[in-house]
């Protein structure tokens, strides 16, 4: 029986190829190269045209070279500008991954298709092509069996009778060609035998006598194209010598029907894939659309408008999204609401609470008056309760006036008004006002003014206030060393400095002295009796304005307070003008 | 004669030890505790100045304060527990022309009260005349009288003073603290809020278009002057 080419590969075997385009390598069909048809004539042209234009080449490449760096800019700011839509949209990633597992899937099921159909159409071809091999040899060993390759007239016409019994011979394998070739080379003989190349492998079979078959490229007709095909080969021995019989399937008909089946299943699949990623596409939209929606619709409430709702339609998993989510808002909304209406009550009972301790206060305040305008007349000890109890009432007032504008702040309805005013002017004013207190203690204040106007916006009552207080504790802890007050101002910033040469803080108090009725030194007493709250309420002075209230000290080194406030409201400050450490700290202990 | 003071305030004691204060001060003092009858009372007394406190049971020390600017321009002084812009504003815009906040002192109430009753009794003789040309604002000073466009405009003691005050040195800045000094008569610095809120109820009266003064002019960063004559 006939045996299958054991060296051939697989795909030789199996799969016809497409004609080879020219300029292959040569024997990769399976052809010795000799029996090409004219190699020199396809083959040649384009080494010798490249060969004659070098400078022309080196242009081309530097053209192409900036044609490069250019198309490489384009690719690197598309490949940008996909991967932030890769990573901003949901629904081009869900298309896309869509796409290429889709695509994938539809790939390996069409590569199966085809090698399946391929498979059966040429396993179907080679049982009909060697059934026909077969009948046929039973003829051309009864022919050829006999003849002597001495008897060179018989050979011819033995050969000859074969050829026109056998050839074109049309049966279920469809047409075949035969070509008889022999191992015995004889020159009378060359125009019987044919000389179509035959593939070396087959050939080297069939003569050793075995029967063979191979998948090659072969000619249809003796003068048509290579087209592919299958030859059988099968020897006869004569005597003197080996007839060589191969039969030519020509698998053009199969490699058409395969043709179109690649055709088929490449649409049909590619066809799927469109299919798919529209699906894809329109469902992530239904999916994408309302989250997109709801984003928005989270970032306007985030921002502030607590009456945005998105609207719900239906009952599915989305119309619960958008469900849950206005309830949320709406939750929001309430539990703000509500704390709105506790603040706005938090500060009527504050705004209460002062007109009701206010007006007996008041009563109580006339009749100290009334009473200490008469003590001249009183015995000494009710002289003297009525000096205390009007001494005292000024105490309580400024604690009272303190206590509410603190809680104005801690309700948040502290509200800044400001304009544009010389701080020079501000400092000159409060510094005067303070000046008699400071005489009164053997405090002298010093001021160093800039020359030039230091414009600000400020709201001049706080930061008299917060000045008046700075200055009070100034003269209050100097020791009646002298107080310096320093203006400085940059493109952005305005700065104040007090600093007072008295007993100074002690390492780690400069945290502490904005906080609520805390003493630096409990024993010691104060001559001027700030309420506690003074420097807590310049705290939040200086924040309202969007400024910097510090404090620096030194055990027996003095202090220094820092006010910083930018030149106009709402700016940021990044420094300050004035150090918060002043030039003359005592280097030994800080 | 002894001035007459009509006190609106619903606190008994504080209105007793008010009495007590004023009329050892040389006041004629009259008592309303509640809105609803300080208009009526306002009549009866005809008082030459009113203290009022802002929180009244009935109508409200805003509105009593809206009903006697309407009828007279008598100065009023609020008694205010409340020292808060947005009260302090609403007591002015209102047509109060001074405040005092709650527990205030005895001398300084009544430093208040004598600075506005004080102008009546120094007035001289003269006329000024402020504006743009084509449409002045004269002043009759001693008749306290103010013309524009041949109308006469009502304004309040407090609004004239303000204007004289302005028109008396036309090209002159006058800082909100000097005219506190001039106009309200505070010897150190006060709230200038009070100058703000009187500028805008003078231009209300005088000026063609309140938006664009010309004859109560801003000076940005500094105060204000009187527009050119």
């Amino acid at each position: 029986m006939i045996e299958h080419v054991p060296a051939v590969p697989a795909e030789v075997e199996r799969a016809p190829r497409p004609p080879a385009p020219a300029g292959s390598a040569p024997g990769a069909d399976g052809l010795p190269p000799a029996a090409r048809p004219g190699p020199n004539t396809d083959e040649a042209g384009p080494p010798t045209s490249a060969r004659s234009r070098p400078d022309t080449l080196v242009a081309t490449a530097v053209v192409l070279g900036g044609w490069w760096r250019v198309l490489r800019r384009l690719l690197v700011s598309a490949a940008r500008s996909v991967g932030r839509r890769w990573s901003r949209s949901l629904q081009l990633r869900v298309a896309v991954t869509t796409v290429v597992v889709s695509g994938a899937v539809v790939l390996i099921i069409g590569l199966f298709l085809i090698d399946q159909i391929t498979d059966g159409v040429l396993r179907a071809k080679r049982t009909a092509a060697i059934a026909q091999v077969d009948t046929a040899m039973a003829s051309a060993s009864g022919t050829l069996g006999g003849t002597d390759f001495a008897d060179v007239q018989g050979i011819a016409n033995a050969v000859t009778n074969l050829k026109s019994e056998l050839a074109f011979n049309g049966t279920d394998a469809g047409l075949y060609r035969v070509v008889i070739q022999s191992d015995v080379p004889l020159e009378s003989l060359a125009d019987v035998f044919d000389a179509d190349p035959v593939p070396p492998k087959l050939k080297a079979l069939v003569e050793q006598g075995r029967p063979a078959m191979q998948y090659a490229r072969i000619r249809a007709a003796r003068t048509g194209p290579l087209v592919p095909g299958l030859v059988v080969g099968e020897p006869i021995q004569g005597r003197g010598g080996l007839f060589e019989i191969y039969y030519l399937f020509p698998l053009n008909v199969e490699q058409d029907t395969i043709a179109l089946v690649q055709r088929t299943v490449l649409l049909s699949g590619l066809g799927l894939v469109l299919f798919v990623a529209m699906i894809a596409v329109l469902v992530t939209r239904q999916v994408v659309g309302p989250v997109r929606v709801a984003a928005r619709t989270a970032a306007r409430v985030a921002g502030g408008d607590l009456s945005q709702r998105i609207r719900v339609r239906g009952s599915d998993d989305i119309a619960r999204l958008g469900q849950a989510f206005n309830e949320m808002a709406g939750s929001l909304q309430r539990q703000i609401q509500r704390l709105e209406q506790l603040s706005r009550l938090q500060r009527r009972f504050t705004s209460d609470v002062s007109h009701e301790l206010r007006t007996p206060l008041t009563t109580i305040r006339m009749a100290a008056e009334v009473l200490h305008a008469r003590r001249g007349n009183f015995p000494p000890q009710l002289a003297r309760s009525a000096e205390l109890l009007q001494a005292e009432l000024d105490r309580f007032e400024v604690l009272l006036a303190d206590l509410l504008e603190i809680s104005r702040y801690d309700a948040g309805v502290a509200r800044l008004e400001a304009e544009d005013i010389d701080l020079r002017s501000v400092v000159t004013r409060v510094v005067d006002a303070q000046r008699t207190l400071a005489t009164r203690h053997g405090c002298e204040i010093i001021t160093r003014l800039p020359d030039d106007r230091v414009s600000v916006e400020i709201d001049s009552r706080r930061i008299e206030r917060i000045l008046r207080n700075l200055l009070g504790n100034a003269v209050d802890h100097g020791s009646g060393h002298p107080v310096i007050v320093t203006v400085a101002a940059d493109h952005a910033a305005a700065a104040v400095t007090v600093r007072d040469h008295g007993v100074g803080l002690r390492p780690g108090e400069a945290g502490f002295v904005f906080d609520r009725f805390w003493r630096g030194d409990p024993s010691r007493s104060r001559l001027t009796g700030g309420t506690g709250l003074g420097l807590a309420i310049s705290l939040e002075d200086a924040r309202l304005h969007g400024g910097w209230l510090e404090a620096w000290g030194q055990r027996e080194g003095g202090a220094q307070f820092r006010l910083t406030l930018p030149l106009r409201v709402g700016q940021p400050l990044s420094s300050s003008p004035l150090p918060l450490e002043p030039a003359d700290a005592l280097r030994s202990s800080s | 004669m002894k001035p007459r003071v009509l006190v609106v305030d619903d606190d008994s004691a504080l209105a007793e030890m008010l009495g007590i204060v004023l009329r050892a001060d040389g006041f004629e003092p009259a008592f309303v505790p509640d809105g609803n009858r300080a208009v009526t009372a306002f009549r009866d007394t005809k008082p030459d100045i009113v203290l009022l406190d802002l929180m009244l049971p009935g109508l409200s020390g805003l509105d009593v304060c809206r009903a006697i600017r309407a009828e007279s321009g008598v100065p009023i002084i609020m008694l205010t527990a409340k020292s808060d812009t947005v009260d302090v504003v609403l007591g002015l815009e209102s047509g109060a022309d001074d405040y005092v906040v709650k527990p205030f002192k005895p001398k300084e109430l009544v430093a208040r009260m004598r600075a506005r009753l004080r102008h009546h009794d120094d007035i001289a003789s003269e006329s000024l005349t402020i504006g743009p040309p084509d449409s002045p604002v004269s002043i009759d000073v001693a008749g306290h009288q103010v013309r524009r466009d041949g109308n006469t405009i009502a304004l309040t003691p407090l609004e004239f003073d303000l204007l004289v005050a302005l028109a008396r040195k036309p090209r002159q800045v006058f800082t909100r603290e000097v005219l506190l000094e001039q106009v309200w008569g505070y010897r150190h610095a006060a709230d200038t809020r009070l100058v703000n809120v009187h500028v805008q109820r003078l231009r209300s009266k005088v000026e063609r278009d309140p938006e664009k003064p010309e004859i109560v002019l801003t000076v940005r960063g500094v105060g204000y002057k009187a527009g050119p004559p």
